[in-house]
């Protein structure tokens, strides 16, 4: 049996009964990057000899009987925007080549504690600017499905690394579809929690008012295990919500009779791909005929949701980058002779195009005589859009919608105009904006054999209802556990 | 409202950023078209509305103020790319 193809679920029984090692399963993943990566492309750094470490320990764990989670022994890809002390942690950014931070994020920490073990950092778009990867300082990331085409983005490395078995599950970050849109892209299950249910410290600021850790995995059990040990108050985060952490993964069933499922129709528009639109609609006749209820709802103000998300992302991004300066750490210029020509050159160097244009715009936004014209109106649209989705769930229980208008695209096709690429997170953003959960599933393939997602959204911290719903879904159809033939 | 490439100027000052003359360009055509994308909110009349800065309530957090533990000094002076004593070295400001 190849090890790197199963689930945390298959191996974490495998593992109990002592059929395996964490070191094997580790030969067997690592065996599997070493062949397939080169085309992939999805690794920035693998941390093998910490890997080995951490398997060891898992496997004295096993062996005593002591402490053993689900994670125990489970390898675990990281996308690189999370700190690992003393492992380089560099954004996919130039900036922070070389860069080894001092203490590590919390959700390392908790995976650490729950045994996992850590295969490496993932790439991804440059500070997680971008819906495509091609942003990264170092390589375009592939989509395992087709090669020439892109995984989505920012967390692409992610997806791909978990859609190709060059991981068991990774994590990703979301701020306007991070994690979704690339899992929709890449054929894979990606949860986006309730803004506040996991804790950001140690994750790399982009929008601290939208930025959530979320699971990438291979089902929706898995996602459900790796969510337990990652959610929850910490004292690091003051964001982060006092509300209980159930077992997620523990009761899976439901009864789906109980379930009101609304269908948005400003999510059904005109140029979205009409494979994604009759997969998506397959998928909620399948829910219709399990005997949930399906009702029409409307959100209006879904159609600004882009506009909201370009004012205040790149107006916290731009103030969240101002750290990288050339003083603590990173880049810096040292021919320049007075501090505000250091602060430029530095940050020449060590930015991409997109990180700038992000940076630029969210400056001008926030610029004096333009702050109410634009910060202050989108912040006041941003409410109307929680309105839409409040009032929709006094009706409802969760919604369905497309995860992204457009199955995966080609590598070059969208990064010379900018606005194109934000589009493709139309259907994420408002969601995000709301702080919601929600997940993306495969639920069908185009006939170029692309993998098409599903996004379901749920109402805050109910990412249960968004998992079981998701888990009935998996039960009884096979997009999720169809492979690409990688060549 | 058309991004000019004196604003370019301006914006890039303000980002503490350096454009080159084709970047001038380049980034005022782009953020000239995202802004009047952008400016389709002003469709929506929002007098009444107020404004979300966080999605879901959240509380200001308090804390006892009490000395604990952080992080070693040596592991972050690890990571500055120039450092003297004990801070880290900058042109001179004044």
């Amino acid at each position: 049996m190849e090890l790197f193809k199963l689930t945390i679920e298959e191996l974490h029984k495998q593992l109990i009964e002592k059929k395996v090692k964490p070191s094997e399963i580790l030969d067997s993943i690592y065996k599997r990057i070493e062949s397939v990566d080169p085309k992939i492309k999805a690794y920035l750094l693998l941390t093998k000899e910490l890997a080995y470490n951490m398997a060891k320990k898992a496997e004295e764990k096993i062996m005593k009987n002591e402490n053993i989670t689900e994670l125990t022994g489970i390898p675990v890809a990281i996308k690189d925007n999370m700190c690992l002390e003393g492992v380089p942690t560099t954004c996919a950014a130039k900036m922070l080549e070389g860069y080894k931070p001092p203490y590590t994020a919390t959700v390392l920490e908790r995976l650490k504690d729950a045994g996992a073990v850590f295969l490496g950092k993932l790439n991804m778009d440059e500070y997680a600017f971008g819906s495509s990867t091609e942003n990264s300082s170092f390589f375009p990331t592939r989509n395992p499905w087709d090669l020439e085409r892109v995984p989505g983005g920012s967390s692409g490395g992610s997806a791909a690394a978990v859609a190709a078995d060059l991981c068991i599950a990774a994590l990703g970050s979301d701020t306007g579809g991070s994690i979704k849109q690339p899992a929709a892209l890449c054929g894979i299950t990606g949860l986006k929690p309730t803004y506040g249910r996991v804790s950001r410290y140690g994750l790399i600021a982009f929008a601290s008012s939208l930025d959530q850790i979320g699971p990438m995995t291979k089902t929706i059990k898995d996602n459900a295990i790796l969510l337990k040990y990652i959610a929850g108050k910490d004292k690091k985060d003051s964001t982060t919500a006092d509300i209980k952490v159930i077992d997620f993964a523990e009761n899976l069933e439901c009864d789906i009779k109980k379930f009101k499922i609304g269908i948005p129709k400003e999510y059904f528009i005109e140029g979205i791909q009409d494979e994604v639109k009759e997969n998506v609609l397959s998928a909620i006749e399948f829910f219709r005929k399990k005997g949930a209820q399906i009702i029409d709802i409307s959100l209006p103000h879904t159609d600004y949701a882009i506009d909201v998300y370009y004012i205040i992302a790149p107006a916290e991004a731009s103030s969240n980058l101002a750290r990288f300066d050339g003083v603590q750490y990173g880049l810096r210029d040292t021919e320049a002779e007075n501090i505000i020509d250091m602060y430029k050159n530095s940050r020449q160097k060590g930015f991409g195009k997109e990180t700038k244009r992000r940076i630029m715009l969210g400056t001008y936004v926030l610029s004096s005589g333009y702050y109410d014209a634009y910060y202050k109106k989108a912040q006041k649209v941003r409410t109307l859009i929680k309105q839409d989705f409040n009032f929709a769930f006094e009706k409802v229980d969760v919604i369905i919608t497309p995860t992204s208008p457009t199955t995966a695209f080609k590598i070059g096709e969208k990064i010379s105009d900018p606005l194109t690429m934000y589009l493709s997170d139309i259907f994420t953003i408002a969601p995000n904006l709301a702080a919601l959960p929600g997940i993306s599933i495969p639920c069908g393939f185009d006939k170029n054999n692309l993998p098409i997602g599903l996004q379901i959204i749920g109402k805050p911290f109910k990412e249960d209802d968004l998992y079981k719903i998701a888990y009935l879904y998996q039960k009884e159809t096979n997009w999720h556990l169809k492979k690409p033939d990688i060549n | 409202m058309a991004i000019l490439k004196k604003d370019v100027e301006y914006i890039a000052h303000l980002s503490r950023l350096n454009v080159s003359e084709d970047e001038k360009e380049e980034y005022s055509k782009q953020l000239s078209n995202i802004i009047q994308h952008i400016e389709r909110l002003n469709e929506l009349n929002t007098d009444n509305v107020e404004p979300t800065y966080y999605a879901l309530d959240i509380k200001n957090v308090f804390r006892e103020d009490k000395i604990e533990e952080s992080i070693d000094k040596e592991k972050v002076f690890n990571s500055a790319p120039l450092i003297e004593k004990n801070g880290f070295k900058v042109p001179k400001i004044i």
